[in-house]
């Protein structure tokens, strides 16, 4: 029973006929399903199957109308791409509709994941597919006056291509009365039978939102009777920009998705396209990166901790952990040269090989950090006013984290032990030796405590990456690494070319589609990279866990009060650039 | 005009000029003991240690564009800054900075200090309502229950001096100490009314009328240039005046071995309780609003009423 191929239960089911299937780079199961049965294939995939998938991990749309077609599978205008991932099966399933109309129209499944809502939103919003049943599809990270939907291949990339930008009086009136804030269209009451609802909104410009998000709350009183956030203002296009970028240059985008990850966003999508390209890392390589994606996971969560210890009211713990995450990027600096965009990895390794002396700074900081650890446990941990304001707030379970999709010490703190660095190894993390930290009862404490704990299991593999440093290349000996190692263009003439094209016009990654996934400081972080055979890549999708964890919030925060949004928010550990990308 | 009445005007006069230079003054000290515990430098540039940053601020803030929201209610939101200022001007008339410099010793000087700081919680209200804003009306409404329930114990924590002295007077109490500090009989009453101070003058940990992170700045948000500066002067005289009676009350005033002038001696104890609201400030998270209600009301309450009912016990046992 354990090991059923899906395929086999699928087919049983529905009968092979249904299914066309797909072979793709990343060896994912990638079956085309009829739009007719598509919720009900979804619906058996997610709870009728033995060892279900019932964890929607991402949900988009790739237009293929321009794309070079390589394969074996269904041609259309647009295709829905589902992600499911199954936990008991420990593996990711794809599952896909062809769509053969201009603007077509898809049944939502909204009603059987809950945290489809947001996903279907943003396709309507980048694609203008329209999904049939869904409670509220309007655009989510675009204005609303936009005219046009992005992500279609028609859509102008450019500022340049879209005429110089006015501003006449009909449109401001128009951008104006857009902005105006009516309650029922947000789905909220004006009034129960005991009460007057107030309408409070917070940001985009607020101190406690940690950037540019809106949360508009239905409050009676202090209770919030319904938290419904607005998303959208840090949308910078970051999944369109790739369609006009090489793969090459489009590495320091990715710095810029979660801005406190740094490099972590640069592995997530370097693997996706080291699996297209068919590189294999070396081991040097895959060790900087470790080190390097666990320094950036130490930075990022001392920037969470001291902000959430100053949302919960501590005016002096996020300065001690400022000043220990400089520590952390002069280590940064002087391995990458940048700080907190070091866009350091390429394809087939990374920029450089470690400095002379790194392992003396690596030392001093594993020498110096545990301590500075435990006076924070004492600072803020187990200071009791902040218990009373985290424990037995913003409690989700198990159940409801994976409903919604939440990833990371989120999910972790529900007690639920899955940690992608343990269970799908990548880059070499099955060599190191650290535990994974759980909670027990999914509250704000607990994701707190989960990730300081983190930080020390950071502190450990970074150790063994010291101590166990593999000599060797720190970039691959394959023609399609970028920049290609130069002593091969002495050589002969074919190298010469191939460097010569690799960094003029970029690497010609070959056609395919890979999905990777990391376990970011976040969350799990996936790049899903479709490439036609060309210089740049055809499209990237790009799975943030804090899209997911800030859907969940209407749901977790309801109940509680205002005081209570901010705990909730701050132990989300969510930054605005990797929910709107 | 005979020498009293001159001494007299003197010392009000002083008094006035003292916490002029004091309430800004102070806002140079935070800055600068907060920037000692947090690893930092704080203002540093503008003359010796930075001191002339006070001049600077508070000519920023003259100048400052006097903003009143068109939404605002014109009248009340000009009051409000006002009511805060005088009425912390006015509790100030009660304290013995040293022997003879007073400005009125009144019978009932601890009466007049908790109606004075009952009348501050206008300021809050009537601010937040008259703002117009949802921020400031949430931060008055905390505001007001804050300010209002730890009056009471505030109150009640100070009665077991008023019973070991026998007076309301503070000159009284201060001379009752000659002894004993009452801070060793009253340890209970002392830390008591030192919490209840901190919510009195809502500083952080108990800035919840304010609570940035989740009301911008709370009852004050519409708040710009000198009103909002006065605001600023009336937290800190707030602070300087719960730290005086703290002295008054529990410490001996300005009681001390000679090598100091008792002045001085005042002087300095108070300063070490404005030094103490800071640390408190760079230290405590905030509790939550009904967090704090609670424990006013189910611990420090009954707590307040067992001191008070043993020290009145006790006095009537040592007369009896």
């Amino acid at each position: 029973m354990e090991n059923i191929d899906p395929t086999e239960s699928l087919n049983l089911r529905f009968g092979e006929a249904t299914f066309t299937k797909q072979v793709t780079k990343d060896d994912l199961l990638t079956v085309w399903v009829p739009l007719d049965r598509i919720v009900e294939v979804l619906r058996f995939l997610k709870s009728e199957i033995p060892n279900p998938f019932p964890f929607l991990f991402d949900l988009t749309a790739i237009d293929e109308r321009s794309r070079k077609k390589d394969g074996d599978y269904p041609t259309s205008h647009f295709s829905i791409v589902y992600h499911l991932f199954s936990f008991d099966r420990n593996t990711f399933i794809r599952i896909k509709i062809a769509l053969r109309e201009d603007y077509p129209a898809v049944p939502s499944i909204s009603a059987l994941w809950a945290n489809a809502n947001w996903y279907e939103r943003e396709v309507y919003d980048m694609f203008g597919i329209h999904f049939d049943g869904h409670p509220h599809l309007t655009r989510i990270l675009m204005p609303l006056t936009w005219e046009g939907h992005p992500l279609r291949k028609e859509h102008p990339a450019r500022a340049t291509e879209m005429g110089p930008f006015r501003l006449w009086q009909e449109k401001q009136d128009l951008e104006q009365s857009a902005l105006q804030f009516r309650p029922e269209e947000w789905g909220m009451e004006l009034h129960s039978d005991e009460s007057d609802f107030m309408f409070l909104n917070i940001g985009p410009q607020h101190p406690g939102t940690h950037g540019v998000l809106r949360i508009v709350l239905q409050l009676d009183g202090e209770d919030i009777v319904q938290a419904v956030p607005d998303i959208g203002f840090h949308h910078r296009g970051a999944e369109k920009m790739a369609e006009r970028q090489s793969w090459h240059t489009y590495i320091p985008y990715t710095d810029r998705i979660d801005y406190l990850g740094g490099v972590n966003n640069n592995l997530a999508y370097l693997l996706a396209v080291e699996n297209l390209a068919g590189i294999t890392v070396p081991e040097r390589a895959k060790v900087i990166r470790v080190m390097m994606c666990e320094f950036f996971r130490i930075a990022s969560h001392l920037v969470w901790y001291g902000t959430f210890a100053q949302d919960v009211g501590q005016l002096s713990p996020v300065f001690y952990m400022f000043t220990d995450r400089e520590r952390v990027f002069d280590i940064v600096e002087a391995v990458c040269g940048g700080r907190m965009h070091p866009n350091w990895f390429r394809i087939g390794g990374t920029a450089q090989d470690l400095p002379v002396g790194w392992d003396s700074l690596v030392k001093k900081f594993i020498d110096y950090f545990p301590a500075r650890l435990r006076e924070y446990d004492n600072l803020v941990m187990k200071n009791s006013l902040f218990k009373a304001r985290t424990e037995g707030i913003g409690i989700f379970t198990t159940e409801e984290a994976i409903e919604w999709g939440a990833t990371g010490a989120n999910l972790r703190a529900c007690g639920f032990d899955w940690d992608f660095r343990k269970k799908r190894p990548y880059s070499g993390y099955e060599m190191f030796d650290f535990d994974v930290p759980l909670g027990n009862n999914g509250d704000c404490f607990d994701r707190a405590a989960v990730r300081v704990e983190e930080m020390r299991q950071s502190l450990r593999i970074i150790e063994q990456c010291w101590k166990n440093m593999p000599p060797g290349p720190y970039k691959a000996d394959h023609p399609l690494t970028t920049p290609p190692i130069k002593k091969n263009t002495m050589q002969d003439i074919e190298t010469l070319i191939t460097h010569f094209l690799g960094v003029s016009w970029g690497p010609v990654i070959p056609g395919g589609e890979a999905l990777s996934c990391i376990e970011a400081p976040k969350g799990a972080n996936g790049y899903f990279a479709v490439s036609d055979g060309n210089t740049s890549p055809y499209r990237v999708r790009i799975r943030t866990p804090s899209f997911a964890h800030m859907q969940m919030l209407p749901y977790i925060s309801r109940g509680y009060t205002v005081a209570d949004l901010l705990s909730i928010l701050g132990a989300m550990d969510y930054v605005l650039a990797d929910i709107d990308r | 005009m005979d020498e009293a009445t001159i001494n007299h005007l003197l010392i009000v006069g002083g008094v006035l000029g003292g916490l002029l230079i004091v309430a800004p003054g102070l806002i140079w000290l935070e800055r600068r003991l907060l920037a000692l515990w947090q690893d930092r430098y704080g203002p540093n540039r503008a003359g010796p240690f930075g001191v002339l940053i006070v001049l600077a601020d508070t000519i920023k803030l003259f100048f400052k564009e006097d903003w009143i929201p068109p939404f605002a209610d014109k009248v009340v939101f000009v009051m409000a800054p006002a009511i805060v200022m005088i009425t912390v001007f006015f509790s100030f008339v009660i304290i013995p900075f040293a022997p003879g410099i007073i400005v009125t010793d009144l019978n009932i000087g601890i009466l007049f200090f908790l109606a004075m700081s009952s009348m501050g919680a206008y300021s809050i209200i009537l601010g937040g309502w008259a703002s117009n804003n949802k921020y400031s009306l949430l931060g008055a409404m905390r505001g007001a229950a804050q300010m209002i329930s730890y009056e009471v114990f505030m109150g009640l924590a100070l009665m077991g001096t008023v019973l070991l002295a026998n007076s309301f007077s503070l000159v009284d109490i201060i001379e009752a100490q000659r002894g004993m500090w009452f801070v060793i009989p009253q340890f209970v009453g002392f830390v008591i009314f030192f919490i209840a101070g901190i919510a009195e003058t809502h500083r952080l940990p108990f800035d919840i009328p304010e609570a940035e992170s989740e009301l911008v700045a709370g009852f004050h948000s519409e708040y710009s240039g000198m009103k909002f500066g006065m605001f600023f002067v009336g937290e800190y005289l707030g602070i300087t005046l719960i730290s005086s009676l703290t002295v008054c009350l529990f410490f001996g005033g300005w009681l001390g071995p000679d090598f100091l002038p008792p002045l001085v001696w005042f002087v300095l104890k108070t300063f070490a309780f404005i030094a103490l609201f800071i640390l408190l400030r760079a230290s405590l998270p905030r509790p939550r609003y009904d967090q704090l209600m609670e424990f006013g009301w189910k611990i420090l309450l009954p707590l307040t009423l067992i001191n008070l009912m043993i020290t009145a016990g006790v006095v009537l046992m040592r007369e009896g």
